[in-house]
């Protein structure tokens, strides 16, 4: 049993640029108010709110820096959860996803840094976190397809399992010896993933520093992928067909078992690919927790951006700078921190999400007499 | 010998402690799955309740004015959760994530900018917390040798939630099993078309459910805040509302077998911190993060059909559309 993510097809439909312009603007509007009206009812001003965080997501070079930085990840768990949203797939275990992911570059990075070069370990660490990612996210998908157990739940559940494996492997196998805090040694500063501000220095441009590498480049590249995937390849047609009505698609002689696994593995993988930014690009060493949320993220990023990648890219902006913006809150505000930028999350999911056609009756009135609805 | 008997008896009187809010949150997830609504919301409702609970016990000093406002922001949560699926036919996962995160996000948010103690609320007085009920002649009964003390410490002297969540159990089956609203419940869970067909509402009874549903989270984090615990923490759940989740998958959807999955995971978690740096004879020491994941290993063992089989009501998940 797996959910669809289509509306009830009314009759008397409104314009395309309703649908997939206006309602989700009003989505993200009601979300923002609703936020307003929360930072009123604790006593601040939400327009100084709004200031604070734009300039402190984009005022300085540097946070732009770390707003793209964000961005990246939002981007792999984001575009992981559309990838499953396309075949009526929830992943929802897109965190345990990138913290098995990081694993799996961490482990590429300990075992053969100071062995090989930088040219042959970083894409070897690249590959490693997309296929524990993927691994991470076969079972389930495995499951789902072979046994019937419900996806949502086993990913959770595997979300779990992840956090207590991390936390075993980190306290008792790959702790640096003679140290107190669970975490790797530091991994040999050749086989980092370079900075940005690093590259752009090679070709003579000067950056501030910033957390952003080129992992980045690796998101923008993954974009193009999924595009490519499920809009113009042989399988991500099955996986579009499985997702609109997979009886029709078993009709149609589509393997519906094999497009579920295959979904999950992409979708794996891509989520997988937090743990190159995060490990290889940011702390060049396996710690605990490094996933801080962003695979629940990428569920608003993908409910917001519509599950096209270039939706993705635009939500995964607004989440960085919401990020970036949230954490300058702490500092300007006597009541506000970047908790709040939880609450928009969460009410982005609610609006954009769970409530996603709460306007489109009333579109449909306004616009069925306006407009008589083109045959579409 | 006797040692080792009161030492039993003291873990399974802090399994019951610590199961408590699993059963609560368990039987209120009874309640939204029969009746075709997914609710993986449980941990976020059960995190706005205790932070609900925690602040109005510690401003009006009363724990029943707690409990009250932790059922009232849970209940709240449960109708949004409503709202969005059975009014707006949304999607039941997404829902349940935007209320967990909302619940994760807007505990802190106001806890900051109402107590100014980063996120927590401060400790509650005595008084206005739920304390041990010590039953009568606790003291003399349990001298008794080797029964005595199984009253002393395992019956007597929890607060009266722990009671109250061992009598839901009960009656959430005499409800769901021999009432005319358990019955229709059931059926529209598995059949809504069926109930609709017999000219009962759907929509009702499914927001029926979801307050049943509501209000047991409303406890379960009432219990944590201002009975397990003294005060509201930031992401004081950690957890328990899809251990709670899991367990109910594991009893099946149905009251007793779930109350045992809820003892059983509870029995774990109890065991876990007490197994710590311990070798067990033949095994060797058993690393802490293996108890901790076992009800999820377990669950998803389950789910997959490898240890009996567990079957979600039949319309779980599907928004009713109502035929014209």
């Amino acid at each position: 049993m797996r959910r669809k993510f289509h509306p009830v097809t009314q009759s008397g439909q409104p314009p395309r640029w309703v649908d997939v312009g206006l309602i989700p603007l009003l989505n993200i509007a009601a979300a923002f108010l609703v936020s307003g009206l929360i930072i009123l009812i604790i006593g601040e001003d939400p327009l100084e709110a709004l200031q604070v965080l734009v300039a402190g997501a984009f005022g300085r070079e540097e946070a732009i820096g770390y707003t793209l930085y964000y961005a990246t990840n939002f981007t792999f768990t984001g575009l992981a959860v559309a990838v499953a949203f396309h075949a009526g797939l929830f992943n929802i275990g897109g965190e345990g996803q990138a913290y098995i992911g990081g694993l799996g570059a961490g482990l590429v990075a300990l075992g053969l840094d100071g062995h090989l070069p930088a040219g042959l370990v970083l894409p070897a660490a690249i590959l490693a976190a997309a296929a524990f990612g993927a691994g991470w996210a076969y079972i389930p998908a495995w499951l789902q397809a072979h046994r019937g157990s419900h996806i949502v739940i086993t990913t959770i559940m595997f979300n779990f399992i992840a956090s207590a494996l991390m936390v075993y492997l980190l306290v008792n196998v790959l702790i640096k010896p003679g140290q107190m805090s669970p975490e790797s040694r530091e991994f040999e500063p050749g086989v980092w993933l370079p900075f940005m501000h690093e590259v752009l220095a090679w070709i003579g441009i000067e950056v501030s520093r910033s957390p952003l590498n080129l992992s980045f480049v690796l998101a923008l590249l993954a974009c193009v992928f999924v595009w490519f995937f499920i809009w113009r390849s042989r399988p991500g047609y099955a996986i579009r067909t499985v997702g609109f009505n997979d009886t029709a698609a078993r009709y149609a002689g589509i393997d519906t078992r094999r497009v579920i696994v295959m979904t999950m593995a992409v979708s794996g993988a891509l989520a997988g690919l937090v743990g190159v930014n995060e490990i290889m690009g940011v702390q060049h060493r396996l710690l605990l927790d490094f996933t801080a949320g962003y695979g629940f993220t990428g569920i608003a990023v993908s409910l917001m951006g519509r599950n096209h990648p270039v939706g993705i890219v635009l939500a995964s902006l607004l989440f960085g700078a919401l990020y970036q913006g949230g954490a300058e809150l702490d500092f300007e505000f006597h009541s506000i921190t970047r908790d709040m930028v939880l609450v928009i999350q969460g009410l982005v999911i609610l609006f954009s999400g769970a409530l996603a056609y709460m306007f489109n009756p009333v579109m449909a009135r306004l616009f069925s007499q306006t407009a008589p609805a083109p045959g579409e | 010998m006797e040692d080792a008997w009161l030492l039993t008896l003291l873990t399974f009187d802090a399994t019951l402690r610590v199961a408590t809010p699993l059963i609560l949150a368990a039987m209120a997830g009874l309640f939204s799955e029969r009746s075709g609504i997914i609710d993986i919301g449980l941990e976020g409702k059960m995190l706005a309740a205790a932070f609900a609970a925690a602040a109005t016990a510690y401003v009006t000093g009363s724990h029943w004015f707690g409990l009250g406002a932790g059922i009232a922001v849970s209940f709240a949560l449960a109708m949004l959760h409503g709202f969005a699926c059975i009014t707006h036919r949304g999607n039941q996962v997404v829902s349940g994530v935007a209320i967990n995160i909302l619940a994760a996000g807007l505990t802190v948010v106001l806890g900051i900018a109402w107590f100014h103690q980063g996120g927590q609320t401060p400790a509650l007085p005595t008084e206005a917390r739920f304390t041990p009920i010590i039953w009568p002649f606790a003291e003399e009964i349990g001298r008794i040798p080797i029964l005595g003390p199984i009253y002393r410490e395992l019956l007597s002297g929890h607060n009266l939630l722990v009671y109250a969540a061992l009598a839901i159990v009960p009656l959430t089956w005499y409800v769901v099993q021999r009432t005319r609203f358990g019955l229709r419940l059931r059926a529209v869970g598995e059949a809504p078309e069926a109930v609709d067909t017999a000219g009962i509402s759907v929509t009702a009874l499914r927001y029926g459910a979801l307050a049943c549903c509501g209000v047991l989270c409303g406890i379960a984090g009432a219990y944590l805040s201002t009975a397990h615990s003294a005060s509201f923490v930031r992401d004081m759940t950690a957890g328990k509302g899809f251990i709670a989740l899991a367990a109910m998958i594991f009893g099946k959807w149905r009251p007793g077998p779930a109350l045992g999955a809820c003892l059983l995971f509870g029995f774990l978690d109890a065991v876990a911190i007490r197994l710590q740096g311990i070798a067990i004879p033949g095994i060797g020491e058993i690393p802490v993060q293996a108890i901790q994941a076992l009800p999820y290993i377990l669950t998803v063992i389950l789910l997959a059909g490898f240890i009996g089989k567990a079957v979600a009501p039949k319309a779980i998940g599907m928004p009713y559309v109502k035929e014209r």
